[in-house]
Order: structure tokens, then C-alpha cells, then sequence
């Protein structure tokens, strides 16, 4: 009994700040304003079956995808060496990793504008050393880029945590038992860390397939994503109904995409942490 | 812990003294970068009234807000086409022009306009062209017809603006269209039109493109004529071109909404921005050309500048009008092209 008094607030949160607008989105998607008040109607869906809305999504989930593969390649190493390193600058460097994050994230996307564009920093010293200038702003590499520098230190804070808790003693043993380094990485510290790197792909993943930020700015509009299209809906033209219906089909479907993921994760590690249950 | 009490302090001071404040509160909601600097902290002190100041990008952004909220403004900012819409949707409240008595310093050519007959509703602002800015140093020669921003050299060097019933306006009209066009057929073609254009873009702004095109990003760019006046003061490479084929003049007026809540505030800020001095101010600071001659009197050369006051008669300039119930097709239209960019 004393337990649940304490979920209450819990319970409260989820309904009002999650449930409740669920609900409105759904609301939304499943109905059209009709000649006397709203109707049910599937029409939102019907026009989604068009290839172009399909081709964008696939495009929403190709960028998302590489965004997080780059980042779990950068950020492994980074949380690896942290997690292991016994430096006096290790807090140093960590703050040094999330101090980008204290600053606004519009703020961070627009300074990569002053880098990458034509008359931007980069190519000035193109310029200078003599070498041609390159056009690096407005395509899916730039939104990539952008998804990459933003959410970084999203995969790399999970990884080390988890990396932290590893007992070196395991590693000590594999040694022991004649696993040279790289076998015993692949065999005790890269299962272990795979927890850590769920979380990340979770932070990571879910924020880049529905940026709207990151593809208008470094994409010039001319890499829309899904992100972008219900943005325009909401904002635009004002179809409140089309935007929650496409809003529906990207949750489910990363939801899809997430329970897959974890169920992976529970196969092969069944005490780690989980994301989805 | 002492820096913690006086933080505490602080914040408690800034809570209550903003708290204290019984000042009467006006609500507007402008285009970005589109009053002097100034401005309102004069009307403020001159009428004692709080002004909550807010901007939006493009008509549809403010359209939508306004629509789908009950946080009421009390003067917004709305063009021509936009006006009608709100007016047709019963969205606007009528004027009282005993309360705005400096209306009598707007030019009557700029008064009871089509979109407002008899300007029950609105007060213009400021007005304008579209056309063409363009950096005499990057291009061949200057541009006389909207398909400068199809030409193939230009590739990478475009930037269109971001703002539906302008982009497809002026390719109706490049097609040889008017701007109102509504028949699906010529939708159809202006769409493929932008579409095609795509590769050729080098991005899709509103506000930004004055920064772009003061650095030098861009050959050529989609602009009102107001930021071009802007750009120039920058960029003494730039030149702003209406294209042969036509183009639109729009007129941004003040209107108050329905669901203000204060009215009256409202009238006195729009009173306010009709005085010659204050006109002058805006329409010298954001460039847009001023409907008010006392106002242009004060500004001097400024206030003869060719680029934002052309001779209209000599272009086939048209206004926009509202969609009406075809707005729907214009939306999907919108989202079917910006959906299609880069596929």
C-alpha cells in the first residue's frame, strides 16, 4: 500500500505528460473535420500510402541509422578510453564532452552554418592554402554530420557508465586463461558494455529519425525528413490531422524497430539493463 | 552558502518585481526583424503599457497560431491575402478609426484595397515587391526573368524563399500564369516546376537570406524587395531586379484579432506606429517601403530609394488574393513539393 502512494506522482506524470497527449495525437489521426464536426476517417493514412511519403521515411530511417552506427563508432572508443583511464583529467574531459550540451542546441547547429559554409571558416582556409572550395552544407552528409555532433555525447555517457561498472578482474581472468586483448574485448568487455550501447542507440536513434532541426538548417530543406513534413503539417498548413497520422505510423514503427533491439539485448544478456520491457 | 541566499534573493526579487508590475499588457505579433529598434520601449514609456513582443516567419505560421490558440494577440501583422482569409473566416476585429487618428498619414492609394475594402480592419504598414537579389560579382548578366533562378550555371548559387504562396506565385507567374492561379492544371506544372528547380537550390530560408546574401553565399536569391533594401545597405554588390514577367506587391497592415485582449492598447499601438516619426523609423531600420509620404519626408534619400519604391505602373504587379476553400490544395500542394526536394 505505502508503495503505491509513492507511484502516485508517477502515475499522475504519465497520464497528463504522456497518455494524454497520446491520446489527442491519436485523436487526431483517426479523424477529419466532416461537413457538421469531426468524423472518423482513415484518409490521413490513405494519402501516406503515396511513395513520396514513403521515400521519405525510408530516407528519415537510412540518416538515422548511419547517424547512430557513426556515433557508436566514435563514441566507443571515447567511453572505452575514458572508462579506463585513470588521468587527473578525466572529469576534465568528461565535462569537456557535455559542456557542448549546456549551451542551446539551435545555437550548436547554426555555429556549424559559420564553419561549413561557403564563405564559412573551413573554406576560408581552403581558399588560403589554395585548394578549391567545397560545397560540405546542404545534404544528407551535412544532416548527418549535424545529427552526429548533436547527439554524441548521448551514446557516449551510457557506454562509459556501464564500461565503469566492469570489474577488471574478468579481464585479468580472460588473460589468464589465454585470450589475448582483442579476443577478451570481444568476448567480456564488449558483451558487457552492450547495455550501455542500447541506451545510447535509444538516445541516439529515436531523437535523429524525427529531427526537424538538424535537416532544415544543414539540409537547406532540400533533405526533408519525416521530421520535417510533420512539422509542416502543425505549422504550415495547419492539417493537425495528416501531421498526428504520420506521427502514429513513426511511433509504431520505432517501436517496432526498439522492441526488436531489446529483445536481442534481453537473448544475449539477461541481467543488463533494458530500455523497453 | 552565502552565494546560494543571494542567488535565492535575486531570483525572488526578479520574480516579485515582475510580479509588481501592474502595467497594462499588449500582445504583439510581428514579422521577425520587422520594427526599429526602440521602437517599443517608447511606446512603452509614452503609454505606460507592457509590450509581450513575438514573431512569426511566414502568414501560415502566424495564421495557424492565431487559429489554433486562445493565447490571444492584440496586433498582429498579417499581408493581403491573409487579411482577406481572416476577414472571410471572421477571425479579425473592426477598427475603431477615431482611436487611430494618425491613419490619416497613410497615402490613399494604399487605403481600401481589395483585400480590405474599406479598411475596416487594417492599417498598412509597410508594402512591397518580390523579385530577384542578386551579387553582381558571381552572375553574367543581371537577371530580367524568373528563369534566372532555373539557369543551370547557377547551379548551388539559389536560394529560394521558404514561404508557399511566394515560391509558387512567382513560378505561376514565370509560367505565364497569374499568381492566383487556381486551375489543377497549372498547380500541376508549378509544382514539377519547383521540383526540377531542386538541384539547382542552394537552400530554402525566410529571414537568413540576409545574412547569406550580405556574405556572399549566394548568387542570386527569392526576396522582398524590403530585405534586398536591407542587403544593399550591407553589400554594395548587391541589385534587386523585378523580372519581366510580373511579380506580386503585397501591403503588411496591423489588424487586431478577435480574441485580443486589449483592444484598445492595441489602437493606441497602432496609432503609434502610423506617426510620421515612428514610420520613418521602421521603415528606414527594416527597409520595407513605408505607405505613409509624411514618413517618407523624414527619411530623406532613403525615402526615395528606386528599389523600394519603384514606378509600379511600369511591371505587372499583382496582389495576392485569398485561396478560400482552395487553400486546402495550395497546402497539400506545399507539402507534396517540399516532401519531393532532393528525392
Amino acid at each position: 500500500m505505502k508503495k503505491t502512494a509513492f507511484l502516485i506522482p508517477l502515475y499522475v506524470w504519465t497520464a497528463v505528460f504522456v497518455l494524454f497527449p497520446l491520446a489527442i495525437v491519436v485523436y487526431y489521426a483517426f479523424t477529419r473535420p466532416g461537413a457538421d464536426g469531426v468524423v472518423l476517417s482513415f484518409e490521413s493514412f490513405a494519402r501516406l500510402s503515396d511513395p513520396m511519403y514513403l521515400g521519405v521515411l525510408l530516407k528519415s530511417f537510412k540518416v538515422a541509422i548511419i547517424a547512430t552506427l557513426i556515433c557508436i563508432l566514435c563514441g566507443y572508443p571515447v567511453a572505452y578510453t575514458l572508462a579506463r583511464s585513470r588521468s587527473k583529467y578525466k572529469l576534465i574531459i568528461i565535462i569537456l564532452i557535455l559542456l557542448p550540451m549546456w549551451m542551446n542546441f539551435l545555437l550548436r547547429t547554426y555555429s556549424w552554418l559559420s564553419i561549413l559554409e561557403n564563405t564559412g571558416l573551413l573554406n576560408t582556409i581552403l581558399v588560403k592554402m589554395g585548394l578549391p572550395k567545397v560545397r560540405f552544407l546542404y545534404n544528407e552528409g551535412a544532416v548527418i554530420l549535424g545529427t552526429v555532433y548533436n547527439y554524441l555525447p548521448f551514446m557516449i555517457m551510457p557506454i562509459y557508465l556501464t564500461l565503469l561498472k566492469l570489474d577488471e578482474s574478468l579481464l585479468e581472468a580472460a588473460a589468464d586463461l589465454g585470450a589475448n586483448p582483442v579476443r577478451a574485448f570481444l568476448r567480456v568487455t564488449l558483451p558487457f558494455s552492450i547495455p550501455g550501447i542500447l541506451s545510447g542507440v535509444a538516445m541516439v536513434f529515436v531523437p535523429s529519425v524525427t529531427t526537424f532541426v538538424i535537416s532544415q538548417l544543414m539540409g537547406g530543406g532540400k533533405v526533408p525528413l519525416i521530421g520535417d513534413v510533420i512539422e509542416q503539417q502543425f505549422r504550415v498548413v495547419n492539417d493537425w490531422h495528416f501531421g498526428s497520422a504520420i506521427s502514429v505510423i513513426v511511433m509504431v514503427i520505432v517501436l517496432v524497430f526498439m522492441y526488436f533491439i531489446n529483445r536481442g539485448d534481453v537473448e544475449n544478456n539477461g541481467n543488463g539493463g533494458r530500455i523497453l520491457r | 552558502m552565502k552565494k546560494f541566499v543571494l542567488f535565492l534573493a535575486l531570483t525572488l526579487a526578479v520574480l516579485l518585481s515582475s510580479c509588481g508590475d501592474d502595467r497594462e499588457v499588449l500582445k504583439v505579433y510581428n514579422w521577425g526583424d520587422y520594427i526599429a529598434p526602440g521602437v517599443i520601449d517608447q511606446f512603452e514609456e509614452e503609454n505606460n503599457i507592457r509590450v509581450i513582443y513575438e514573431m512569426f516567419e511566414t502568414n501560415e505560421d502566424m495564421y495557424t497560431k492565431i487559429k489554433n490558440s486562445n493565447n490571444s494577440y492584440d496586433v498582429i501583422f498579417p499581408s493581403d491575402y491573409m487579411i482577406e482569409r481572416m476577414i472571410d473566416e471572421d477571425m479579425l476585429c473592426e477598427l475603431d478609426m477615431e482611436a487611430i487618428t494618425n491613419y490619416g498619414n497613410i497615402d490613399g492609394e494604399y487605403k481600401n484595397l481589395s483585400f480590405d475594402p474599406e479598411n475596416k480592419y487594417s492599417v498598412p504598414y509597410t508594402w512591397g515587391t518580390v523579385g530577384i537579389l542578386y551579387n553582381k560579382t558571381m552572375i553574367e548578366e543581371a537577371p530580367t526573368s524568373w528563369g534566372a533562378l532555373w539557369d543551370e550555371r547557377y547551379k548551388d548559387n539559389i536560394i529560394m524563399m521558404n514561404s508557399q504562396r511566394d515560391a509558387i506565385g512567382i513560378t505561376l507567374k514565370y509560367l505565364g500564369y497569374s499568381l492566383n492561379e487556381l486551375s489543377p492544371d497549372a498547380l500541376a506544372q508549378a509544382k514539377q516546376k519547383l521540383i526540377d528547380q531542386s538541384p539547382l537550390v542552394l537552400t530554402w530560408v525566410v529571414d537568413e537570406v540576409k545574412d547569406k546574401m550580405i556574405g556572399g553565399e549566394a548568387a542570386l536569391a527569392l526576396v522582398y524587395a524590403g530585405d534586398a533594401v536591407y542587403c544593399k545597405g550591407y553589400n554594395e554588390d548587391l541589385e534587386y531586379a523585378i523580372p519581366s514577367e510580373g511579380s506580386n506587391i503585397f501591403f503588411d497592415s496591423m489588424c487586431i484579432p478577435k480574441n485580443c485582449g486589449n483592444k484598445a492598447a492595441a489602437e493606441k499601438f497602432i496609432n503609434f506606429m502610423c506617426r510620421a516619426d515612428i514610420a520613418a523609423a521602421n521603415a528606414e531600420y527594416i527597409g520595407y517601403s513605408s505607405p505613409s509620404s509624411p514618413a517618407r519626408d523624414l527619411m530623406g534619400e532613403a525615402g526615395k530609394d528606386p528599389t523600394a519604391y519603384p514606378d509600379i505602373t511600369k511591371y505587372d504587379l499583382e496582389i495576392f488574393s485569398s485561396l478560400g476553400d482552395k487553400t486546402k490544395i495550395y497546402d497539400e500542394l506545399w507539402t507534396e513539393i517540399k516532401t519531393s526536394m532532393g528525392m
